[in-house]
């Protein structure tokens, strides 16, 4: 299979991408990994007149904690989230995650801000960026906006992204005092898109739940952020009766399609388990921080 | 038509390629090194995997132009005068090979995990580290064998 024909330029800064964006965005498309995109190019699914490749771009490819967050570079490899040591005390979701997501080849180029940017929602990223808070910076050649994950992620496919604008960077609030999550993916087989997975985040203030985070991937148009379930743990005591009441809620914010990976009933029914279990996890972490 | 330089396997290779070529084509029908197969031309198999400066990449899904510059390794550069390589030697030995397609991939997949220290230790790290290359004939025992063992002789000789 090989994709239609385009043109290719490989800027070799940010503002040469930029500018050539504002000029030709609407028939352009942008590589970082490639790892969907390439796939949907030999699929003929895409076929843009110009491919702006970011891989020359320098001063991208960062994962560091500053100012209270954790930032991802828009090239920050998928594999150095797997690699890095400092991620595991601090954002144990994403650490949880990262393994999770492909293979250990495609790790080798995928990117977050790609993942995010491609809005699958059999994407593991944006679960785990939305039961974060986490937001977007993306730059165009007219300037910057800083866009909350939630409105990010508007649909199947579907950003809120402009064609003239890129990501620049990932940013992650870093989750205060005692607190804890993980990232529960149910695979056919390794190295697939999750059948089902779930994103929690929980923080505790003075015994009690203070900000929940619950996302939820596969089981909708996009990755579905709970909302109602975080809502019912928001101060609330953390026992078994309320994880039990924010899985019901989780599920039912699900609304999964019965395929080959599973029927709808099933993956609801992985929903509410993970998400129950997920907050054990999570409620474990927070009182040994 | 766009000009490149890839330097494959230690020699700098010029051509003009279509930017719409694929990296395993370029290699292989442009260059002659059909040493890297493919398998399903979807991401899943691996059948296809080379080093891009010492990273393992699925060659099918990776633009020719995207290597310009960078330092590619295939399977045919592996053994050096004649004398296979670690890898090759213990793919050998323990029969990690049948019909042999998804070979060369699984060893340029194992090269770049024992580079980036993955662990290899167990044989459950080692099939979770393969999960990206499939083979349809081994059951894989053999494969798991023939890395273990690679990977132990590599990384002791390369601590002593
Ligand atoms: C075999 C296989 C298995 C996979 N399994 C999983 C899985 O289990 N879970 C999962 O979440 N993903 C999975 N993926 C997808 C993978 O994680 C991709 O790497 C990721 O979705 C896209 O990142 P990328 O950097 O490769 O982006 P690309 O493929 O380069 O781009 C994807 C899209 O995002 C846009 N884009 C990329 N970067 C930017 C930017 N900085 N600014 C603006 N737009 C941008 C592109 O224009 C394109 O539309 C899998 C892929 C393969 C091939
Ligand atoms: S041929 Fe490239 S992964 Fe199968
Ligand atoms: S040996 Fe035949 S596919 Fe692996």
């Amino acid at each position: 299979m090989f994709p239609s024909r385009f043109e290719y330029v490989a800027p070799r800064s940010l503002e040469e991408a930029l500018s050539t964006l504002a000029g030709r965005g609407d028939e352009a498309k942008v590589l970082a990994g490639g790892q969907s995109l390439i796939p949907l190019l030999k699929l003929r699914f895409a076929s843009p007149a110009l491919i702006v490749d970011l891989n020359r771009v320098p001063g991208l490819s960062y994962l560091e904690e500053s100012d209270g967050h954790l930032r991802i570079g828009a090239l920050a490899r998928n594999r150095d989230v797997v690699a890095s040591q400092t991620l595991e005390a601090g954002y144990p979701t994403i650490a949880a995650a990262a393994p999770l997501v492909s293979d250990p080849i495609v790790r080798n180029l995928g990117t977050v801000a790609g993942s995010l940017a491609h809005a699958d929602p059999a994407g593991d990223w944006g679960s785990v960026m939305l039961a974060l808070g986490a937001e977007v910076t993306v730059r165009s050649a007219s300037g910057d906006r800083t866009i909350p994950v939630a409105d990010f992620l508007v649909d199947t496919f579907t950003t809120s992204l402009e064609p003239t604008e890129v990501i620049t960077e990932i940013r992650v609030p870093k989750p205060e005092g005692s607190s804890g999550g993980t990232y529960l993916k149910l695979e056919r087989k390794v190295g697939d898109f999750a059948t089902v997975a779930v994103a929690v985040q929980l923080a505790l203030d003075d015994g009690r739940i203070g900000r929940a985070g619950i996302a939820l991937t596969a089981v909708g148009p996009k990755n579905i952020q709970a909302i109602d379930a975080e809502r019912s743990l928001a101060g609330a005591e953390p026992t078994p009766e309320s994880f039990q009441e924010a899985a019901r809620l989780a599920a039912d914010a699900a609304s999964p399609i019965s395929d080959v990976r599973g029927s709808a009933d099933y993956k609801r029914a992985v929903v509410r388990t993970f998400v129950q279990r997920g907050l054990d996890r999570a409620l474990e972490l927070a009182r040994a921080s | 038509m766009k000009r490149i330089a890839v330097t494959v396997n230690g020699t700098r290779r010029e051509s003009e390629v279509e930017p719409r070529q694929l990296l395993v084509i370029h290699l292989r029908e442009d260059l002659g090194l059909t040493g890297t197969k493919i398998g399903c031309d979807t991401t899943s198999c691996g059948a296809c995997t080379v080093l891009i400066d010492g990273k393992s990449v699925k060659s099918c899904n990776v633009l020719a132009v995207q290597a310009d510059g960078r330092e590619v390794t295939t399977i045919e550069g592996l053994a050096a005068d004649g004398t296979m390589h670690p890898l090759q030697e213990a793919f050998r030995n323990n029969h990690g090979l049948q019909c042999g397609y998804c070979t060369p991939g699984m060893i340029m997949a194992a090269l770049s995990l024992i580079d980036a220290g993955t662990p290899l230790e167990d044989e459950e790290d080692i099939r979770l580290a393969l999960e990206g290359n499939l083979c349809r004939c081994t059951g894989y025992q053999n494969i798991v064998k023939s890395i273990k063992d690679a990977a132990g002789q590599m990384r002791s000789s390369a601590s002593a």
